[in-house]
């Protein structure tokens, strides 16, 4: 707490925080070079100022974004150039210029998951803890038996952010009393979907979050070592973990006599080797043991019997991003956030054709149309919005029709689709429907490790009949054959990843079947992306 | 009543379906007395009658010649009969496919020819790209694995269905047997 | 009076049955006579729940579960054949048929192959997928065998037989999805690899994608219950 007061102090000695965004987006941009720039101008100026790199902002689309404060100004497109004229700004008039208007964007949205992103620096765990940082994990370690912690995590109502929604409370006591010397945590962050960057962001704006959710995991369940996989893609959260592992372990929150406390715990990195299977969690254990990274049936669960045979908990990070918070705040008030059955936020990362592409947390329960046409601003370009893809690979289209469906897990599952990891790719009338379930399938195929017959064969097959009905050469057996297999691999499949695979063709057939049968019937693609199109137009074009 | 026409067809097979259907020998004559033959390799019938009630049909379709002969017999039969590995899974003309149509025709006309090494253009009928089974070209209504399937098994699926009956072929026979 | 050893009663295709506690569901039903397909399973291995012939439906489940992993549960209703299992299993063998080159009347497993006679005990009769016929190797580099990965199932026999029993651990599955493949060593030809020439696993292989060189199947039928007898006398020892 002390750590706290200093690091406080610190920041009143500046009159002005300038806040640039380094995380993968905005750095992908040169974020890094305008961040050097602006701390030469601040120099250079004399100003009471302070430039530093903070985590991302959400509004990807914008960036390279930069943030100042207290007047809480939001920059974008902010070039190298433009940094003198912007230090000089400060105390003045905003450089309006460069100023991002998205009232809408940000007043709807609810951060506790994203709370320190953009406004701490990930490399600096002081900056962490003079956000209430590691005071859930003090509070724990001193005042809170683990079954309390585990009943305040059970009351909350938070569930398992990784795609399946299993309720986090009730896993963490089934390890816990899972009996077994050793037990392990796990942070699963091998996000893989396409389209999907919110356990990335996390990781390179806020790391000490992830760290304190597990230190608090392992208290709970009584385990003593952890292990974060992530995907070796990620280099810039990998460089950013290592760094915090390290600060966390100088300041004491991690290793043995945690807090002066008799609690030890310790977390090693493991990089993946970038299999999407591995986000499964018996194939990431696998991975982690250093063997094949494949999927093994279940029971027995990873509760009972994982991590080298011994009881293991996994959730994702997003699901130990939202356990400080909680501690912090007590159950009550974080039940009291989001819908029925689905409480708290929902981190989303929103692209494809839409206005403000980025990172967004909302409360659950909103709807959908509240967040791709408020939050999101709609299609851009005057397109029309044809459907959003939730639940990566796994997950399904939703239509328009059910754009004002509330987003809960339940919800989207009786949609068909899912919940997912929290990718959101908005479509429009310039998408193939048949195309988007091709695309997902071909993923799947590629993605599938190959040890049951189902998934491995069974892709393979769907993606020929696909490319079949895309190429316009399919007949209405091929497309009763696709369904057949849809319901095999659906049902015969080892692990998620081939049990999930149809779901993006059912989805599609289930909202879309008209544009299905359009390829097979006139050999005609309304979008105008497959080929079949093409072909039946050059014919056209021979008959006049 | 009339005699159930059958036919039996030879595509791209090596005619041991046929040899295996003749060794049902003296039952043959038995069988012979309830169906009339009205096209096969066996007899000199040059044209597919217009209207077959049951056709065996043994072979791949490996050519363009197969795929046209193929439809045409589909239209003109009631019930189609995949006789033999070779119609029901591609079989042994289907191992070319691996490697290709190009590739085949360059082994087998240049590469182990000496003399005059050239792949034909004419009178040889264009091979498809790839040796499929009957199945994927034109609906067929009964199979017959079986490499090939035992006279034993063709005089219980003739006499059933003689009598209008649908055999437990599974049960007679297997791919390869 | 001690307490009786841990024995559970339950259900199998309307049959009742009696089990060690820590028995599987394909273990309790071969006992019994109720014949429940596999592929991927021999009794001697650690068993996968690859090949997903077994699944069989537990009642209040909505999940299929392999049988050859599944525990057996006190009150436990298990169901091994119906309408539907059916389908999926004449479907994962289609799959299979279909995936790389099974020319059954040119294969040396003729007539002794568990693919084959598994399609005729579930009356597969044709397969109604396209063939994918991919180009592989055959690998008959090894002074003894053959190994010809176009009849190759993947069913992971001969990587746990080397690994568990025989202890080499000479057999491994390379590569993803449909492009998986068994190797020996990192890849090296069987030949110059680090096999010990014991040939189990050629003996467990379900199809012809190991075999003896110069022997054909059906006069030359694999033994792969030698298995169970090496773990009993390995056990008394």
């Amino acid at each position: 707490m002390q750590i706290a007061e200093t690091v406080n102090a610190e920041h009143g000695k500046f009159d002005h925080e300038v806040n640039v965004c380094v995380a993968l987006g905005c750095l992908s941009q040169h974020s890094d070079q305008l961040k050097d720039a602006l701390t030469k101008e601040a120099a250079a100026s004399g100003k009471r100022c302070r430039v530093r790199q903070t985590g991302c902002m959400g509004l990807c689309a914008a960036g390279p974004l930069v943030l100042v404060e207290p007047s809480e100004t939001l920059y974008g497109g902010v070039r190298a150039e433009d940094a003198k004229e912007l230090i000089d700004s400060l105390g003045e008039q905003p450089v309006e210029r460069l100023a991002v208007h998205r009232e809408n964007y940000f007043e709807r949205q609810q951060h506790i998951v994203l709370e320190n992103s953009g406004y701490i620096d990930p490399e600096k765990i002081d900056e962490y803890i003079g956000r209430d940082g590691y005071r859930a994990l003090v509070k724990v370690l001193t005042e809170m038996t683990p079954a309390v912690v585990i009943e305040q995590i059970s009351a909350s109502g938070l569930r398992g952010r990784g795609g399946g929604g299993y309720p986090t409370g009730l896993k963490w006591s089934t390890v816990a009393k899972s009996t077994g010397a050793q037990k392990y945590v796990i942070c699963n962050a091998d996000e893989g979907d396409p389209g999907a960057f919110m356990d990335r962001s996390v990781l390179e704006s806020d790391p000490q979050r992830v760290i304190e959710g597990m230190a608090i995991a392992a208290y709970a369940v009584g385990a003593t070592k952890g292990y974060i996989y992530v995907r070796a893609e990620y280099p810039l959260a990998v460089s950013r973990l290592t760094v915090s592992l390290r600060e966390a372990r100088r300041r004491g929150f991690l290793g043995t006599n945690i807090c002066g406390t008799a609690f030890a715990f310790d977390i090693e990195i493991r990089l993946g080797a970038g299999a999407f299977v591995c986000g499964e969690e018996t194939a990431l254990i696998a991975s982690i043991e250093g063997l094949r990274g494949q999927p093994r049936p279940r029971p027995p669960y990873p509760a009972m019997s994982g991590l080298f045979g011994s009881p293991t908990l996994i959730n994702n990070v997003e699901t130990f991003a939202n356990v400080p918070p909680i501690l912090r705040n007590g159950a009550d008030w974080y039940s009291s956030i989001g819908a029925d059955k689905s409480k708290g936020t929902k981190v989303f990362a929103l692209t494809g054709r839409i206005a403000n592409t980025g990172l967004i947390e909302v409360p659950m329960g909103m709807t959908l149309r509240e967040i791709v046409f408020d939050i999101g601003g709609g299609v851009p370009n005057g397109g029309k919005f044809k459907a959003v893809q939730t639940g990566g690979p796994s997950g399904g289209c939703i239509p328009e029709e059910h754009l004002d469906l509330p987003v809960t897990y339940d919800a989207l599952i009786g949609v068909g689709s899912m919940m997912g990891s929290g990718g959101m790719i908005v479509m429009d009338d310039t998408s193939c429907m048949v195309n988007v379930a091709r695309f997902f399938v071909e993923f799947c195929m590629t993605e599938s490790c190959g040890k049951c017959i189902p998934c491995r064969a069974g892709t393979v097959q769907m993606f020929q009949l696909l490319t079949k009905i895309c190429d316009g050469v399919a007949t209405h057996a091929d497309l009763d054959l696709l369904v057949d297999l849809c319901d095999v691999i659906k049902n015969t499949s080892l692990c998620g990843l081939g049990m999930t695979a149809p779901n993006p063709v059912l989805s599609t057939l289930r909202y879309f079947k008209h544009e299905y049968l359009e390829h097979i019937e006139q050999k005609h693609c309304r979008a105008g992306v497959c080929a079949c199109g093409s072909r039946v137009m050059a014919g056209e074009e021979v008959t006049a | 009543m009339s005699k159930t026409k059958l036919a039996t067809v030879w595509l791209d097979g090596c005619s041991g379906c046929h040899m295996s259907f003749l060794d049902m020998d003296e039952r043959l004559l038995d069988l012979s007395s309830q169906f009339d033959l009205v096209f096969s390799p066996l007899v000199d019938f040059k044209v597919y009658p217009d209207s077959v009630d049951v056709a065996l049909v043994e072979g791949a379709i490996s050519s363009v010649e197969d795929e046209r002969k193929i439809h045409h017999i589909r239209e003109h039969t009631k019930f189609l009969v995949a006789m033999g590995d070779c119609a029901v899974a591609g079989n042994v003309p289907a191992m070319r496919n691996p490697f290709g149509t190009a590739a085949i025709l360059k082994r087998a006309y240049t590469e182990n020819v000496s003399a005059q090494p050239q792949i034909p253009c004419v009178i040889v009928p264009e091979l498809l790209e790839k040796v499929r089974p009957v199945h994927e070209f034109v609906a067929v209504d009964m199979y017959i694995p079986g490499c090939p399937p035992s006279a034993d098994t063709f005089f219980t699926v003739l006499t059933e269905l003689l009598a209008g009956r649908t055999p437990d072929v599974g049960s007679l026979t297997r791919f390869g047997a | 009076m001690t307490v009786a050893a841990d024995v559970k009663t339950l259900v199998i295709d309307g049959k009742h049955v009696s089990a060690g506690g820590d028995q599987t569901v394909l273990e309790v039903a071969r006992e019994n006579n109720i014949f429940i397909p596999t592929l991927c399973h021999l009794d001697g291995l650690s068993d996968v729940g690859a090949c997903r012939l077994c699944l069989v439906e537990v009642k209040n489940s909505n999940k299929l579960t392999p049988a050859c992993m599944l525990r057996v549960e006190e009150g436990m209703e298990v169901t091994t054949t119906s309408e539907r299992l059916r389908h999926y299993r004449q479907t994962i063998l289609e799959l299979l048929f279909a995936e790389r080159n099974h020319v059954c009347s040119v294969c040396v497993a003729n007539g002794n192959c568990e693919l084959q006679s598994l399609a005729q005990s579930q009356g597969l009769t044709h397969v109604r997928l396209p063939y994918r016929n991919p180009k592989l190797d055959v690998d008959a580099s090894h002074e003894r065998f053959v190994a010809d990965h176009n009849r190759c199932i993947l069913c992971t026999r001969c990587v746990r037989v080397c690994a568990e029993v025989e202890g080499a651990h000479v057999w491994d599955v390379m590569g993803r999805g449909v492009d998986s493949m068994v190797i020996t060593d990192l890849h090296q030809p069987w030949g110059e690899s680090s096999c010990t020439r014991c040939g189990k696993c050629v003996q467990v292989c379900p199809t012809g994608a190991l075999s003896d060189k110069g022997k054909l199947g059906w006069d030359h039928p694999k033994h792969p219950e030698f298995l169970t007898y090496l773990n009993m006398m390995r056990e008394a020892q």
